[in-house]
């Protein structure tokens, strides 16, 4: 039997919109994974430690309130500095297009703006995990 | 250093990992607990179950973080359904315990029950070993809302907690039939709201029918969102560990738990094996068709069945 892909999808810093994050989970959810929500007002540090405890294969970020520059960068930096450089890291919601080469060098591997079908995110996540 | 090492060394990133695997029916995981299952025993562990919404994952972390102050290494194991229809779960007990999260001291997982009835997951059993090896002392365990049929808890837990709320209405009815008889200790969560001390009344009541128990689970009112008697509830647990350990309870209850869990691993690789060799030749359909046609009954076939595994 094949094993469920594991993502945990979060909500970093005080923004408080879930709308996009809850039917992001769903989705998933719905192709088969198991979903970690770990609710609102998450700090990276909770991410990271929820993320190594989970033992996720995916870390979903979403954030509407602008934060993304400094936010998704530092989850992607504490993954490295505990040692976990073997799991995909997506983000999504209201993100200029300025801002994503920048949040993609950093090692986010993909960003998802409004208006995205959430079969592409499904679709990106299946063929982008990285572990077996 | 490998993967059992650093379990043994305390390192959260092999202790999940360890998880996942013998989620996934990993062989490497099973031998890896094999070599290290003597050093397991020592957790205590307490199953928390209850109707869905009860306020499980809210006392749970309360309940740890009251522990916590007293020192002690947490453990906890979420279980959520799996749907059947796609195999995906959103697991959100972790919800609850943001606050827990950043504790050196608290290890949580949350599983999905993978197909598996009973209101645990298959690999939850394991789990809870690699969290003993890990070092917990006390490994609270989440099931899933019961309804009734939901109480493997009872094959894993030292005490079970059974998590009920005021104006549970005909829910409680439920709970009488099936449920009742595994709670070690009641809480009436949410006891902020009105209801509390009738629902008490009636769990009480039903206790005093049942008289043939010779421990009398204490029925305890908090309020998990308020933080309001948690200690008693802890109270109540630590005794009905205390009565256990006191009257040798403790001990034949693992040493059923442990019965069952052997058979149950045995009957498992019993009805693979069986499976296995049922389906060669198409042995299974012929007989399937056979009994529909009526050449054959179901009992026979049956015998015919386990006579494969004989030669
Ligand atoms: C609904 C809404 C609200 C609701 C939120 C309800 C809720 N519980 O979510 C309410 C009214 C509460 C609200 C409040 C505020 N809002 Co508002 N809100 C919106 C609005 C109109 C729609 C957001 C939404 O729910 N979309 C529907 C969901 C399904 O889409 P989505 O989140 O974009 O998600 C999709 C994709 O982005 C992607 N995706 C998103 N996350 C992720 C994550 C991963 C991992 C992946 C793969 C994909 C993915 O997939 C989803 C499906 O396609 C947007 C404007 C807009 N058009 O986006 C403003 C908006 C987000 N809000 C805004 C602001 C400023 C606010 C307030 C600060 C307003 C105020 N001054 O009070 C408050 C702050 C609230 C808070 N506590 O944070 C701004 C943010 C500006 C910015 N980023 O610079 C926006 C952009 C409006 C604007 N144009 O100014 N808001
Ligand atoms: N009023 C009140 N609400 C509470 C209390 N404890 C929990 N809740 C609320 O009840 C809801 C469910 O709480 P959970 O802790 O998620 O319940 P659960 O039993 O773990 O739920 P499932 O895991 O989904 O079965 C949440 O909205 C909590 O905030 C309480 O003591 N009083
Ligand atoms: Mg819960």
């Amino acid at each position: 039997m094949e094993r469920p892909i594991r993502v945990l999808v979060a909500k970093p810093g005080l923004d408080g919109h879930d709308r996009g994050a809850k039917v992001i989970a769903r989705a998933l959810r719905d192709a088969g994974m198991e979903v970690i929500y770990t609710g609102l007002r998450q700090t990276p540090e909770q991410i990271v430690e929820a993320a190594i405890q989970e033992d996720v294969d995916v870390v979903a970020m979403s954030i509407l309130s602008g934060a993304h520059n400094t936010l998704f960068p530092k989850v992607v930096n504490l993954l490295r500095e505990r040692g976990v450089t073997d799991r995909l890291i997506v983000g999504g919601g209201v993100i200029p297009e300025d801002d994503i080469p920048f949040l993609i060098q950093t090692g986010v591997e993909a960003i998802f703006t409004p208006g995205t079908s959430t079969k592409d995110v499904v679709e990106f996540i299946k063929t982008h995990v990285k572990r077996q | 250093m490998n993967i059992e090492d650093r379990l043994l060394a305390g390192d959260k990133i092999a202790c999940a990992r360890l998880i996942s695997m013998l989620e996934n029916n990993d062989k490497e995981a099973e031998e890896i607990l094999k070599k290290l299952y003597h050093k397991t025993g020592k957790a205590y562990i307490i199953g928390v179950t209850g109707s869905p919404g009860a306020g499980k994952s809210t006392l749970t972390d309360k309940m740890a973080k009251k522990l916590r102050e007293a020192g002690k290494k947490i453990g906890i194991l979420a279980i959520d359904p799996t749907s059947p229809f796609t195999g995906g779960a959103i697991l959100g007990d972790r919800i609850r315990m943001t606050d827990l999260s950043l504790d050196e001291g608290v290890f949580i997982r949350s599983m999905g029950t993978r197909g598996n009835l009973g209101g645990l997951s298959k690999a939850t059993s394991s789990a809870i070993k690699v969290l003993d090896i890990f070092g917990c002392d006390y490994i609270f365990v989440e099931t899933v809302g019961v309804g009734q049929s939901e109480i493997d808890i009872v094959k894993m837990a030292d005490t079970v907690l059974m998590v009920l709320v005021p104006n549970m209405g005909d829910d409680i009815q439920a709970i009488k039939a099936g449920t009742m008889e595994i709670a070690d200790v009641f809480a009436i969560n949410k006891s902020d709201l009105d209801g509390a001390d009738k629902t008490k009344l009636e769990i009480e009541m039903n206790l005093d029918l049942n008289d043939s128990k010779a421990f009398r689970p204490k029925v305890i009112k908090v309020s998990a969102i308020k933080n309001k008697d948690i200690d008693t509830l802890l109270e109540a647990i630590f005794e009905h560990r205390d009565y256990q350990m006191r009257t040798g309870n403790f001990d034949i209850r693992r040493i059923n738990n442990a019965r069952q869990e052997i058979l149950d691993l045995a009957k498992e690789d019993l009805i693979n094996l069986i499976m296995k060799k049922a389906v060669e030749n198409d042995f299974l359909n012929t007989i399937v068709n056979e009994v529909y046609k009526r050449k054959l009954d179901p009992y026979s076939a049956k015998e015919e069945l386990l006579n494969l595994l004989l030669n």
